[in-house]
């Protein structure tokens, strides 16, 4: 099947208006004859399932944790990008779009992002309609602060957990609904298959957490904003339950799976601290505004540190290496993810690193504190030249800024980072790849679509910091309810779905057929023993940066290890009862057939863009080398093993943006 | 309205009020038996007045009878609903770690102050009843004198009277000292007052009993 | 360290339950709480035992799903943490550790140490939102200054994270700081006044059916939450109700 991305007409500017005044829509009464599924109630879903159910859909919502509020869209921390342009610094909808497209390095769909950077205004009127309390100036105004990968301030905050306040406004507009009967809601329950009835998606297959039972859930259209698939990593900052089971059950069903290669690879994480570690904590994006990463310049000095013998704040400045100011003084700490992350990878692969492991690189405040404490003390009138009178208040401007994250990374490291700088290192964060949709956000299979994460439109091969939320709400609130109302339309006369059918029986069969087959399996190892081990495959070989011979490598081992995981895999319990093992052996299940894809794309795309970084294809300064001959989405159709997935290509055309290489020097 | 006092909400405000009057009440039954240790005549004089005054007799002692027993009713359920809220208990409870021994104990304390009052009843309120509307003598004469002073001192020689007297009031400055904070917030003051409030709730939470201590003992060491 | 770790255990909502002692060694300071768990299970699933359930997903104490009576206190004797934050590190070598579940009516065992929520949810069902359509039309976000001690305050109220850990420590499992931290957040902005006099009213309706215990201001609640969520939000709360009952 060609893929079709059916891009509307027009110039770029006008497509999205456009679109909307030619949709079909759906008048009110018949509204209320159509059945919408929508699976997971992060930022995109909680936000979809609210809008159609005020729409007048009937909504059916799923999520697999006990509550809608506990999506892992609740992490996210540092902020959402919009083009308001409060502060009067240039940005515009066309700003937000070239940034966007230019961080994603030329890989993603310029009609898409620019209806993304158009509705992200929106966005904010919406969420603070609806009580979500953004951090404000004295003047009662909105405050902006900036993130890395872009020259004006368009990013609005809630302290360090913007997620947080942004999800409980979708929640809360859920809550209305599911109050009004609208949206009826499924908590602790797993979509385990998507059920294809005459060639649309007609309904899903979900087990219930709590029972064990397996139910029949049928609807018009079905709406997967499951997020992304970061856990194949195994380490990773994304939530214990985040997975990619929706996703490739989907994909299984014909619905093609694009660029799964790309990953972001988040430069501000906490370092692992040893083999019990169950998952990596984010700081956020934000304190590199205030904070310099840096290690020392010489070895000796680094054998120092490691070895207890020397504190990073006794180094002398002229002994230390803010490597990111040194190589790229335009952007400085302020490089996009992708950047940073593998410019700490390379001091670290140098021999650099400054903890135990030698995975770590400072974040240092020092700066900062000295900067603002003089600044408050000239405000307040008092010595600006006296230590014990500005870093007091220095540290309080810091605290105020970033206090949770400073406490949070105290409790974590038990180190206090208002004193000594602290260590980070890059860890998966987020996946630009996803299911491959069209300009209406449907999958190739027709009435499925999906949102969010969970789809790869939008940030091309790198996201922008404090866009995950921005596409999210995007999507959720402006975009889906728009475009399968389009879709709908034909459905109005269609009654309600049946899920007394074949199509339901065989989905449903085979859905029990991997339960039985997992609880009876008689293995000996749990199910973490096999995703650790898919983790290590995937962090050395699929990770921050690829080769050719490691990809390879990686593709047979990671068949190798499926084939041992469904011969010696022990889930204990039963099928009928609460059995988080069983859960997670099905969703390993999946990461397990997902990395095998992902290396193939890395294999095939034989360039390196954003986050996905080919040794074999970079730049003398070792930077990344884009080629013009990948100037495509690889979009993956399923045809049983990951290794004879067929490739279909959707060309990326730039009309509007001139394609360069892209500099942060 | 209708609904207001069967919420968890309107319960504990009307706990609270309940509380205030008993506290208002509490300080004016100080304030005449500090007279006790001034002036002997002094204190004859308001304890007649009290006890024969029309508007205190028939219209504050009822409204102070139904505030008390109120206060203990709702106190008794309100505990029996907050013991329903958790059917399995904790094998392990570290209480201490978060909270003090008086928010956690009140209707320890309550019964305790519960158990005083069925005493002070029988001392004083049932014969000054039994005296006054059974007996109808109304004049507060004993021998030709007001017999007030004489029958505080009377009950003040006993030990064990007096000690009972003085744990009873331990017991319900552990009260006061959750509970009048605790009123506070139940009405839901929060300004900027409530910090001097609470304050003040201190001080009174201690001092009126420590008074209270303070009369039993003088009398009975006199 | 090596631990006695002294778990509950309950097939199902139905069983009866009981504790059980566990041995664990070679726990690592640096572990968190629930990483220690995760070694007990892989050991206990080795073994063919079954392992405990307990409820995480973030593990960076933002999504509430955690719980866990430690020791005798919600997410056990650190303060401003969730059970996933919390590490080993706060226990020594040869500790006896008490694991239970958050205990409630209003928050019946599922298994183990599993509990269901879902009442909190049916308290926001009841009034936890705003009433305002998507449309892409609403009013620029800017029309309305909010003053920013209030926006702050607002803020502060809507940083709970609906664990339960209030419910949990309170001695009359009352939800008196969750409910009032959710009509705070909206009674501190001027988007949320058309709607104050419903919403205490109903969400203080659906708490008092759920089973919720009353408020005796032990303050028990505001020092185990573990994003600090103030008594203050409950006097607002208090008062915010009685201007609603006054009002009918």
């Amino acid at each position: 099947m060609a893929l079709d991305s059916k891009i509307p007409q027009g110039p770029l500017a006008e497509k999205w208006t456009k679109y909307k005044n030619e949709i079909n829509l759906v008048n009110p009464a018949n509204k209320r004859l159509i059945d919408v599924i929508v699976v997971g109630t992060g930022l995109a879903g909680g936000s979809a399932a609210a809008t159609l159910a005020e729409l007048g859909y009937n909504v059916k919502a799923f999520c697999f944790q006990d509550s809608p509020r506990r999506a892992h869209s609740i992490a996210a921390q540092g902020g959402i990008n919009a083009a308001k342009n409060y502060q009067g610094d240039g940005d515009s909808t066309y700003r937000l779009f070239y940034d966007t497209v230019k961080g994603g390095d030329y890989r993603s769909r310029e009609a898409n992002v620019y209806r993304l950077a158009e509705v992200s205004a929106n966005i904010i009127d919406q969420c603070v309609a609806q009580g979500v309390p953004f951090a404000r100036d004295y003047g009662g105004l909105l405050d902006n602060r900036s993130f890395g990968g872009v020259l004006v301030s368009r990013t609005f905050y809630a302290k360090g957990q913007t997620g947080q306040q942004l999800l409980l406004g979708a929640y809360s507009a859920m809550n209305r609904q599911i109050g009004r009967g609208k949206i009826k809601m499924y908590n602790r329950h797993e979509m385990l298959d998507v059920v294809i009835v005459d060639g649309k998606a007609r309904g899903i297959i979900a087990r219930n957490l709590v029972t064990g039972e397996i139910e029949r859930h049928s609807a018009h259209a079905v709406v997967l904003g499951t997020g992304g698939y970061g856990n194949v990593f195994f380490l990773s900052t994304n939530a214990m339950g985040s997975n990619v089971t929706a996703a490739w059950k989907a994909h299984k069903r014909g619905a093609y799976f694009a660029n799964p290669c790309y990953t972001q690879i988040h430069p501000t994480c906490i370092p692992v601290s040893g083999d019990h570690q169950s998952k990596l904590t984010l700081m956020s994006e934000s304190l590199r505004n205030d904070g310099r990463i840096w290690v020392p310049k010489h070895m000796k000095d680094v054998e120092a540190i490691r070895a207890g013998k020397l504190k990073p704040t006794d180094l002398a400045e002229e002994d230390r290496d803010y490597y990111l100011e040194r190589r790229y003084p335009a952007f400085g700490n302020l490089v996009p993810r992708d950047v940073a992350s593998r410019a700490a990878k390379e001091r670290c692969d140098a021999g650099y690193g400054v903890n135990a492991t030698g995975e770590a690189v400072y974040l240092d405040f020092a700066a900062a504190i000295e900067r603002y404490g003089k600044e408050q003390a000239h405000v307040k009138g008092l010595d600006e030249n006296d230590p014990k009178v500005y870093l007091p208040l220095g540290k309080d401007v810091v605290k105020t800024k970033y206090g949770n994250l400073f406490q949070m990374y105290e409790k974590i490291v038990d180190e206090n980072p208002y004193e000594t700088p602290m260590m980070i290192y890059p860890a998966v964060h987020y996946t630009m790849g996803g299911i491959w949709v069209d300009y209406n956000l449907q999958t190739t299979v027709p009435g499925l679509y999906a949102i969010g994460e969970a789809n790869f439109s939008d940030h091309g091969a790198n996201r922008l910091g404090a866009s995950a939320l921005m596409q999210g709400l995007a999507d959720g609130y402006f975009v889906l309810p728009y475009t399968i109302g389009d879709y709908l339309a034909d459905d109005i006369r269609t009654g309600p779905i049946s899920t007394e059918s074949p199509e339901f029986d065989e989905a449903e069969k085979s859905v029990r057929d991997m339960i039985d087959h997992l609880v009876n399996n008689e293995g000996t190892k749990p199910v973490d023993y096999f995703h650790k081990k898919l983790g290590k495959i995937m962090w050395n070989k699929c990770g921050m940066s690829r080769n050719e011979k490691g990809l390879k490598e990686a593709i047979e081992e990671i068949s190798e290890l499926r084939k041992e995981f469904w011969k010696d895999v022990r889930v204990p319990g039963e099928a009928t009862e609460f059995n988080e093992e069983l859960a997670k052996a099905g969703r390993v299940a999946d990461f397990l057939e997902l990395g095998e894809l992902f290396a193939k794309d890395a294999l095939l795309r034989e360039e390196s863009a954003g986050g996905h970084f080919r040794e074999e294809y970079q730049t003398e300064e070792g930077e990344a080398k884009r080629r013009k001959e990948f100037q495509y989405v690889a979009a993956w159709e399923y045809k049983g093993e990951p290794k004879d997935a067929v490739l279909h290509k959707e060309d990326l055309v730039y009309e509007n943006i001139e394609v360069k290489e892209r500099s942060y020097k | 309205m209708s609904g207001f006092l069967s919420s968890s909400i309107g319960r504990k405000f009307a706990m609270a009020l309940s509380a205030f009057f008993l506290m208002i009440f509490l300080l004016q039954h100080f304030a005449i038996n500090i007279l006790s240790v001034f002036s002997e005549s002094a204190f004859n004089k308001a304890s007649h007045f009290m006890g024969t005054f029309w508007a205190v007799q028939y219209l504050l002692q009822p409204v102070l009878i139904f505030g008390v027993v109120f206060h203990f009713v709702m106190g008794f359920v309100l505990e029996i609903q907050n013991n329903r809220a958790r059917k399995i208990k904790y094998a392990k409870n570290n209480g201490g770690a978060n909270s003090s021994w008086m928010s956690r104990n009140m209707i320890l304390s309550g019964l305790v102050i519960l158990a005083f009052m069925a005493l002070h009843f029988i001392d004083f309120w049932i014969p000054e009843i039994n005296t006054k509307y059974i007996q109808g003598d109304m004049s507060g004469l004993h021998n030709g004198e007001f017999r007030y002073f004489h029958e505080l001192e009377e009950k003040f020689h006993s030990h064990i009277r007096t000690i009972v007297y003085c744990i009873s009031f331990i017991f319900l400055a552990l009260h006061l000292l959750h509970g009048f904070n605790s009123a506070f917030q139940s009405v839901g003051a929060n300004n900027k007052y409530t910090r001097g409030l609470k304050g003040f709730s201190k001080i009174y939470a201690i001092g009126i009993p420590l008074g209270f201590i303070f009369i039993a003992l003088f009398h009975h060491l006199k | 360290m090596n631990l006695t770790l002294k778990i509950w255990r309950q097939k199902n909502a139905n069983d009866k339950g009981k504790m059980t002692d566990y041995q664990i060694s070679d726990v690592s300071p640096d572990m968190s709480f629930l990483e220690m768990l995760d070694v007990l299970n892989n050991q206990l699933i080795e073994k063919g035992d079954e392992p405990v359930a307990f409820d995480h997903d973030c593990r960076e104490g933002i999504c509430g799903m955690c719980s866990l009576y430690i020791n005798g206190e919600a997410h056990g004797p650190d303060r401003g943490v969730t059970t996933c934050q919390l590490h080993m590190r706060k226990f020594k070598d040869g500790d006896t550790i008490y694991i239970e579940p958050f205990r409630a009516k209003a928050f019946p065992v599922i298994k183990d140490l599993v509990v269901d929520r879902s009442a909190f949810d049916r308290v926001q069902h009841a009034g936890g939102f705003i009433s305002v359509n998507t449309s892409g039309n609403t009013q620029d976000a800017n029309a309305i200054p909010i003053n920013k001690h209030d926006a702050d305050k607002s803020f502060d109220a809507a940083t709970c994270i609906g664990c339960g850990a209030c419910v949990a420590s309170c001695k009359n499992s009352s939800a008196m700081l969750f409910v009032s931290a959710k009509v705070s957040q909206f009674a501190l902005l001027p988007q949320g006044q058309v709607e104050a006099t419903d919403r205490v009213l109903n969400m203080v309706k659906q708490m008092d059916e759920e089973g919720f215990g009353n408020c005796t201001n032990t303050g028990a609640c505001e020092v185990e939450c573990p994003k600090g969520i103030s008594l203050e939000n409950i006097a607002r709360m208090n008062s915010e109700y009685l201007k609603a009952s006054l009002k009918g």
